[in-house]
């Protein structure tokens, strides 16, 4: 049933490499690893964890006493922007953002322009993602044709041209019974449904209409302060609480996406206790950013699901600990800096996030105390389960993709410019402490930071 | 002060400095010629990208009192309506080197995002729902007129509170001028948790409305009909209509304009003798002038201006040629 992430599409495919990390602290929670050891690479796998110093090989030896090893993180939420966009992100860049990140798998998300709703648009991205994509990218393709949230799209030949799921993402299925449709299809089909909640009569306040009139952040007393219209909580949750109760009468499974309030991990909560197949994501903004952050207008907090209050942040912190939560997710969105250099409520939607997640939620939660190092490094991988990919593993016999990582470097991001071709994130210019050194994918090393790389040299 | 961006960013003796200017320019409004040479030479762009008679016309009007080279662009026909963006507009209205930039926007920030364009000193004339500070000021000058201190004072701010920038800017600037605050209206259009967000008191009724001592109606569009926030105009103006039959002698009412007759208040309120509606348009020109003077001189006069020292402002020297 599952797979591994290197058989996605990635410029490396195929082609395994060797490699030893000396003397760093392996930890790998899913295997019990915890303690200083090296990892012996070969043809792409892991062969052994051995005591620290002891091993040696034929391809390039990593000296990594002080360092870090974890299993490689999966982000099974992103936008890389093709088709339609490449001016804000293409498969190159997007996929050198998720190495740079750590990340040994991506999967895209099909709202781009067009969309993604035929066999031979994903067919084209896999072909281009074989040629450029620096790690392995999967590709989603959607629910609705064209994104209209009308009719199915023909979601068997989309499944056999190697969609990797289905999502409208961006957009709601507001029509309950297409949504019905789709998770009784999925008998057929397979393939999980990634869900992006939200109830626009209750975030688009004036109305359908006038969707322009929509609500540009949380609900609440910054709302309030500042006169934007509000995004409730409810429009969020309600929507859950939906789909939840379809997928539990038609025995099927589903991914929500970017959980942002409190509302909606009660409603998790209760869908989980009750046996219904589902999986969710929350993104790093949300686990360390509130409503507060817009008191700015700075349109690089402007995204959707909104920044919400503290007590909903607090909420989504406990289920990612508690594992409600299954993964993060970074909701990666590029733009182009006139969509953002505009007054907040004209601004696009959306924040970068491969290049720095690991890094902020080190900084904002493990180094705190807030969160377990060895929860988060679960976390950060997790997301490729429900997509029926293996979370990549530090066991020998499996795929050797890892992180390593320097706990103590301290860096701006953005201040050597991105990966990324957008700069939309809500860090730059922020002190991030622990910076990812170095990523590989199945034996090869797909990134180096550049001090990282002329140390090694 | 550099900017007038919001009332949150004022603090009391700010707003004490432009309301003892507005006095002083009070005094100019009664001369034969209304003109003093205070910013001549300097260029002041208005930029609306809203419709606006009021406030537009009386920031035109308050720069030429003070003899400064105005330049108005409104949003329709002009590079704004072809889809320049606000970055664009801004660089090139630079290169005219205006001194100030007052503007007017659909958009929450734009202002404060003109600031950081510009070097120009710049004067949010509304920024989408969430301020319009020179209306707050000019409401507290009208009221100090009347009332004295503003300390102890009940203020009713009633209607449309939701979508109202007027609202949140007076309400900031009454609080901090030590009136307290109430605002009424169905509950449909009064933002949750705006107790918390700006310490003023909710009521869905007026039933209690003979506590206050000053009450401002707010405009009421008839949009919100079609969005559902009312049920009908005429039930908002069964329930929030201020009408003669609830106020008393003693209370004073306000409304920031244009006004809907017999919607949110009757015609005989407007034109009777608690009405300050007319007094705040005065108000309106020489707390203009007053914040106009106060960003382009900071409050000081220039260097080798006679005329735009302390006394020249109480009794500048008029223009002789008309102006």
């Amino acid at each position: 049933m599952s797979r591994r992430a290197s058989s996605l599409d990635w410029r490396g495919r195929g082609s395994g490499g060797d490699l030893v990390v000396r003397g760093a602290f392996v930890l790998d929670p899913r295997a019990a690893i915890a303690g200083a050891h090296d990892v012996v690479i070969a043809g792409g796998e892991i062969v052994e964890i051995a005591p620290p110093g002891t091993a040696d090989g034929p391809g390039e030896v990593i000296e990594a006493e002080g360092k870090q090893v974890f299993p490689a993180f999966f982000d099974p939420h992103v936008h890389l922007r093709v088709p339609g966009n490449e001016d804000e992100e293409d498969i190159e860049t997007g996929t050198r953002a998720a190495a740079a990140g750590g990340y040994c798998g991506v999967l895209a998300m099909a709202n781009t322009t067009p969309p993604v709703d035929s066999a031979a648009d994903v067919l084209a991205l896999r072909e281009r993602a074989g040629d450029e994509a620096s790690v392995p990218a999967g590709f989603l393709a959607t629910v609705s044709r064209g994104l209209e949230g009308q009719e199915l799209t023909e979601m068997a030949e989309l499944r056999e041209a190697g969609a990797v799921g289905f999502s409208d993402d961006g957009l709601p299925i507001a029509n309950a019974r297409l949504m019905r449709r789709a998770l009784q299809y999925q008998h057929l089909v397979g393939a999980n449904i990634a869900l992006h909640e939200e109830d626009h009569d209750l975030s688009r306040p004036a109305g359908a209409h006038a969707p322009h009139l929509g609500g540009v952040m949380h609900e609440g007393v910054v709302s309030a302060a500042l006169g934007l219209a509000g995004v409730p909580s409810v429009a969020e949750s309600t929507m859950i609480a939906r789909d939840a109760a379809l997928a539990a009468y038609e025995d099927a499974r589903i991914h929500v996406q970017h959980l942002s309030a409190r509302e909606s991990v009660e409603v998790v909560r209760a869908a989980k206790d009750a046996g219904v197949r589902i999986t969710c994501e929350v993104t790093p903004h949300h686990l360390v950013l509130t409503d507060e952050e817009v008191r700015t207008l700075d349109s690089r907090f402007k995204m959707n699901p909104p920044l919400r209050a503290e007590d909903d942040r607090q909420a989504l912190i406990e289920a990612l600990r508690s594992g409600l939560i299954d993964c993060v997710a970074t909701d990666h969105a590029p733009h182009a800096a006139e969509e953002k250099e505009v007054p907040f409520e004209a601004a696009a939607m959306g924040v970068t996030g491969l290049e720095t997640a690991f890094a902020v939620l080190h900084s904002k939660l493990v180094l705190p105390g807030v969160l377990d190092l060895a929860v988060l490094v679960d976390r950060m991988s997790a997301g490729a389960a429900a997509f029926d990919i293996e979370p990549s593993s530090l066991t020998p016999g499996a795929e050797a993709s890892l992180v390593l990582f320097d706990p103590e470097a301290e860096w701006e991001p953005g201040a050597d410019g991105w990966e990324s071709r957008s700069d939309n994130s809500c860090f730059s210019g922020s002190r991030l402490h622990g910076r990812v050194l170095a990523t590989v994918v199945a034996g090869q090393v797909v990134y180096r930071q550049r001090s990282f790389a002329m140390g090694v040299a | 002060m550099r900017h007038l961006l919001a009332i949150g960013n004022l603090e009391r003796a700010d707003i004490e400095r432009i309301m003892e200017r507005a006095e002083g320019f009070a005094e100019v409004g009664r001369r034969d010629i209304k003109k003093v040479p205070t910013l001549r030479g300097r260029t002041i762009v208005n930029l609306f990208y809203e419709s606006s008679t009021r406030t537009s016309s009386s920031f035109e009007l308050a720069a030429k009192r003070l003899s400064a080279d105005v330049v108005s662009v409104k949003s329709a026909g002009s590079a704004v309506d072809k889809g320049e963006s606000l970055k664009d507009t801004i660089a090139t209205l630079g290169a005219y080197g205006p001194e100030a930039i007052v503007i007017r926007s659909p958009h929450a920030g734009a202002a404060d995002l003109v600031a950081r364009w510009s070097d120009a000193a710049v004067v949010n004339a509304g920024d989408g729902k969430h301020e319009h500070p020179s209306q707050a000021l000019l409401d507290v000058y009208t009221l100090r007129r009347r009332l004295g201190a503003l300390e102890g004072r009940r203020i009713w701010i009633v209607g449309d509170v939701l979508h109202s920038r007027v609202a949140r800017s007076n309400i900031l600037a009454f609080r901090m001028m030590g009136a307290e605050v109430t605002v009424c209206g169905p509950p449909t259009l009064i933002p949750r948790g705006i107790e918390r967000a700006l310490g003023c008191a909710v009521s869905y009724e007026l039933d209690d409305l003979e506590q206050a001592d000053v009450v401002y109606a707010l405009r009421m569009q008839r949009e919100r009909m079609g969005e559902s926030f009312v049920p009908s105009i005429r039930e908002y103006a069964t329930k929030y209509q201020i009408d003669s039959r609830r106020l008393s002698p003693r209370q004073l009412v306000m409304h920031p304009g244009p006004v809907n007759r017999g919607i949110e208040l009757s015609g005989e309120v407007i034109d009777g003798p608690n009405s300050l509606v007319a007094e705040q348009v005065e108000s309106g020109l020489v707390v203009r002038m007053a914040i106009l003077y106060e960003l382009l001189t900071g409050g000081r006069p220039r260097p080798g201006d006679r005329s735009g020292d302390a006394d020249g402002v109480t009794d500048p020297t008029p223009i002789k040629e008309p102006a």
